[in-house]
C-alpha cells in the first residue's frame, strides 16, 4: 500500500515541490551547523586570558658600570640573564631552555649555562657547547642610553648561533 | 488484586514502580529476571558461560578500569568543591585542603592513586585484550574505542597532573607541552593554543581544569558506555572454542559473576585506600616559573617519551615516534592476518616461544644501547654539517626500522610462525622496549638527566 503509493508520487513528479522544500530544510540544517561551529571556535580563539605583555617596553637593568666585562647577571623577574662579555659588550639572554623550556641556571664555577632538565650547556654569548638544546639561548633586544643598559625581555628573537651583530655596546 | 493495590501505602507504590523483584531471588528463573529488570545489572547478560568466571580470562581488568572511574568522580566532584584554578590559589586552595579539613587529605591521595591505578590499570588491559587475540571480527571497532579510552584516561590525568600548581606540576606541563614546539611549521602555533598563550600561565590552568573536569569525564563517559555494549554485542568477554560440553556450560550471572566482582572490587579498594594512607600525593613547593627543579621529569606515563627525548632528536621521540605507534595500535585490528585466534593466551605454543625470545632481547638489547648512547656515541657532534634531525633523528630512525624489519624476518623465518605470531613478537618487543625506557627515566635518572643509581 505504502509502496505503491510512493511509486505514483515518484512518477508523477520527480522533482517535486516537496523534495524541493526538504532540500531547503537540510540546507537550513547545515547551516545552523556551520552557525554553531564558527561561533565556538571564534569564542575559543579569542578566549585567551594571559596577559599580553607590551612586547614594546623596555626594563631598566642598571648602569654600564655596574656589569664587569666577562660577568653574568640573573633578573630572575624579568626572566633574562644579561652577560657581558670580555671586549665589554652586552647580550641579554632569555632563561628558557631552547629544547624543551626549563629555565637555565648560571653555574659560576663552570663559567656556562646548565639546563637542569637534560643538561643542556651553553656558553656566556648562549652558544650551545653540548646538546639536546638545538640552538643558541634566545635574545632579547639590549639598547643603551646615557649609559643605562635597558633590555626588553618580552620579544625573544630565535637564533641558530651567536654572531657579533647580536652584541649590543656601550657608546665611548 | 485490586483490593491488595489498594492496600498499598503510597511509599510502597512508589518503590514497586522502580523495581518490582526481590532484592532476594531465591530460583534461578528470578535470577535472571533481577538482572534483567534491573538498570546497572543489565550492563550484563542474564547467563554466562561457566567458563568465562575463570580470573584468567580477563584478570577483571576491565572491571577494575570502570570502578577506579567511579572512584574518581567521587573524590573528583570532592575536590572541586575545594579547588580554586587560579595560579595565585591553586596552592593554597591545596593546602588549605591538605590542613584545614578533615580527611582532606586522603581524599586527595585517594583521588592521586585511584588516577595512577586507573592508567596502569587500562594499560594492562590494552595488553590482556591483545595477548587474547580480543581485536578479531566483531571485537575489531571495540579494540579501536579501548585505544581512545586510553588515550582520554592518560590525558585526564595529565590535565590533572598541573591542577596542584606546585614546582613538580608546573614543569612536567611546560616540558611536556613544549615537546609540541618540534611539530613542524603549526608547533609553535600548537602550544599557544595548548597553553592559551606563549607561557604556562592562568589560561593553562583554566584549559586543564576545564578538560579535566568537564570535557574529559564527558567523553570517558559516553566512551565507556559505547565500549561495554559492544563487548555485549560481540557475545561477552572472548574465550577459546569450545571443546567439550562441559566448555558451554552456562551459570547464572547472579551470584556467581556478581559476587566476583564484588570480591575483586572490595580488595582493589583496599589497596587503594592503603596507598592513600601510607603515600601522600606529592606536593612540591608552589610553582615558580624562575626556577626549574633539578631534575625536572615529565609525568611518569609520559618519561618512556622523554627517555626517548635524550637519544633522539625531539622532531623522532616526541612527535613521529609516538604517533605512528598512535596510529599502528588503531589500525592494528585490521591488518590481514592469516590466523585469527581468540581467546588464547599468546596465541600458541610457538607464539608463548617468540614471546619470550622477544622480550630478552629487549631486555638485553635496550639497556644496551641506552649505556652506550649515554656514554660512548656522539654522533651529531661528528656529523657536524648535517642537521641534527637527520644525523640525530631520521638516520637512526631509519637504522631502527630497518632492524626491526630484519627481526621481524628472522622471527619468521627461524621459527615458522605465522603472521600473526610474528606480529605478536614484534609487538613484544616494543613493549619490552618501552617498559624498559620509561623504568630508567623514572628509576635511573637523576641530577641533570644524567644515568645514575637511586640509592646513591
Amino acid at each position: 500500500m505504502k509502496s505503491k503509493k510512493n511509486k505514483i508520487l515518484n512518477e508523477e513528479k520527480p522533482e517535486s515541490r516537496r523534495s524541493f522544500l526538504s532540500k531547503i530544510w537540510y540546507g537550513i540544517g547545515a547551516l545552523a551547523g556551520i552557525e554553531v561551529l564558527g561561533i565556538s571556535i571564534n569564542f575559543l580563539l579569542h578566549s585567551s586570558k594571559n596577559e599580553k605583555e607590551d612586547s614594546s617596553s623596555y626594563v631598566i637593568a642598571g648602569k654600564v658600570d655596574e656589569f664587569k666585562p666577562n660577568s653574568v647577571t640573573p633578573f630572575r623577574s624579568g626572566r633574562f640573564y644579561l652577560s657581558r662579555l670580555s671586549d665589554g659588550g652586552f647580550v641579554a639572554l632569555s632563561l628558557k631552555c631552547t629544547h624543551l623550556g626549563c629555565s637555565v641556571g648560571w653555574n659560576e664555577t663552570e663559567d656556562k649555562f646548565i639546563c637542569p632538565c637534560h643538561s643542556s650547556v651553553f656558553e656566556k654569548n648562549g652558544n650551545v657547547v653540548s646538546p639536546p638544546a638545538p640552538r643558541a639561548l634566545d635574545l632579547l633586544p639590549v639598547i643603551i642610553e646615557n649609559g643605562i643598559v635597558k633590555v626588553n625581555p618580552n620579544k625573544p628573537m630565535k637564533r641558530k648561533r651567536f654572531s657579533n651583530s647580536q652584541v649590543t655596546y656601550a657608546e665611548s | 488484586m485490586e483490593k491488595e493495590v489498594k492496600k498499598n501505602n503510597i511509599f510502597k507504590r512508589f518503590k514497586d514502580s522502580i523495581y518490582t523483584r526481590s532484592i532476594n531471588p531465591k530460583d534461578d528463573r528470578d535470577k535472571i529476571q533481577v538482572v534483567f529488570q534491573s538498570f546497572i545489572l543489565h550492563l550484563h547478560p542474564t547467563m554466562i558461560p561457566e567458563r568465562s568466571l575463570k580470573l584468567s580470562v580477563t584478570w577483571g581488568l576491565g572491571g577494575m578500569a570502570a570502578l577506579l572511574l567511579f572512584i574518581q568522580a567521587l573524590t573528583g566532584i570532592l575536590l572541586r568543591f575545594v579547588y580554586e584554578p587560579f595560579p595565585g590559589k591553586a596552592y593554597d586552595s591545596i593546602l588549605h585542603m591538605k590542613n584545614e579539613i578533615f580527611f582532606g587529605d586522603l581524599v586527595r591521595n585517594i583521588h592521586h592513586w585511584s588516577g595512577t591505578f586507573l592508567v596502569l590499570i587500562v594499560f594492562l588491559h590494552f595488553l590482556r585484550t591483545y595477548f587474547t587475540g580480543a581485536y578479531h571480527g566483531k571485537r575489531q571497532f571495540n579494540w579501536v574505542l579501548g585505544i581512545f579510552l586510553l588515550i582520554f584516561v592518560v590525558f585526564s590525568n595529565f590535565t590533572g597532573y598541573l591542577l596542584p600548581w606546585d614546582q613538580l606540576a608546573y614543569w612536567a606541563i611546560t616540558v611536556s607541552t613544549n615537546m609540541l614546539s618540534y611539530i613542524p611549521l603549526i608547533g609553535d602555533r600548537l602550544i599557544e593554543m595548548v597553553r592559551g598563550g606563549s607561557e604556562v600561565g592562568s589560561s593553562t590552568l583554566l584549559i586543564f581544569y576545564n578538560f579535566h573536569t568537564g570535557i574529559l569525564p564527558i567523553l570517558i563517559l559516553t566512551t565507556m558506555g559505547f565500549h561495554f555494549w559492544r563487548v555485549r554485542k560481540a557475545g561477552g568477554v572472548v574465550f577459546a572454542k569450545e571443546e567439550t560440553e562441559a566448555d558451554s556450560k552456562l551459570v547464572t550471572t547472579i551470584p556467581n559473576l556478581v559476587f566476583r566482582e564484588f570480591v575483586v572490587a572490595l580488595i582493589l579498594i583496599a589497596v587503594i585506600l592503603l596507598f592513600a594512607l601510607f603515600f601522600d600525593a606529592p606536593l612540591m613547593d608552589k610553582a615558580n616559573p624562575a626556577f626549574s627543579p633539578n631534575p625536572a621529569k615529565a609525568p611518569w606515563y609520559f618519561e618512556g617519551i622523554q627517555e626517548l627525548m635524550l637519544h633522539f632528536h625531539p622532531l623522532f621521540a616526541a612527535i613521529i615516534i609516538p604517533l605512528l605507534i598512535v596510529i599502528t595500535l588503531i589500525f592494528l585490528p585490521y591488518f590481514q592476518y592469516d590466523s585469527k585466534v581468540s581467546g588464547v593466551w599468546f596465541l600458541s605454543d610457538k607464539g608463548k616461544q617468540t614471546g619470550k625470545i622477544s622480550a630478552i632481547v629487549g631486555l638485553i638489547v635496550t639497556p644496551t644501547l641506552i649505556i652506550a648512547d649515554e656514554f660512548f656515541m656522539d654522533v651529531s657532534t661528528k656529523l657536524e654539517a648535517i642537521p641534527t634531525w637527520i644525523s640525530n633523528g631520521l638516520i637512526p630512525f631509519l637504522i631502527i626500522l630497518l632492524l626491526l624489519g630484519v627481526y621481524y624476518k628472522f622471527i619468521k623465518k627461524k621459527f615458522q610462525t605465522n603472521k600473526t605470531e610474528t606480529i605478536q613478537a614484534l609487538f613484544v618487543l616494543l613493549l619490552v622496549i618501552f617498559v624498559i625506557l620509561t623504568l630508567t627515566s623514572i628509576i635511573f635518572r637523576g641530577e641533570g638527566m644524567a644515568l645514575t643509581f637511586p640509592w646513591n
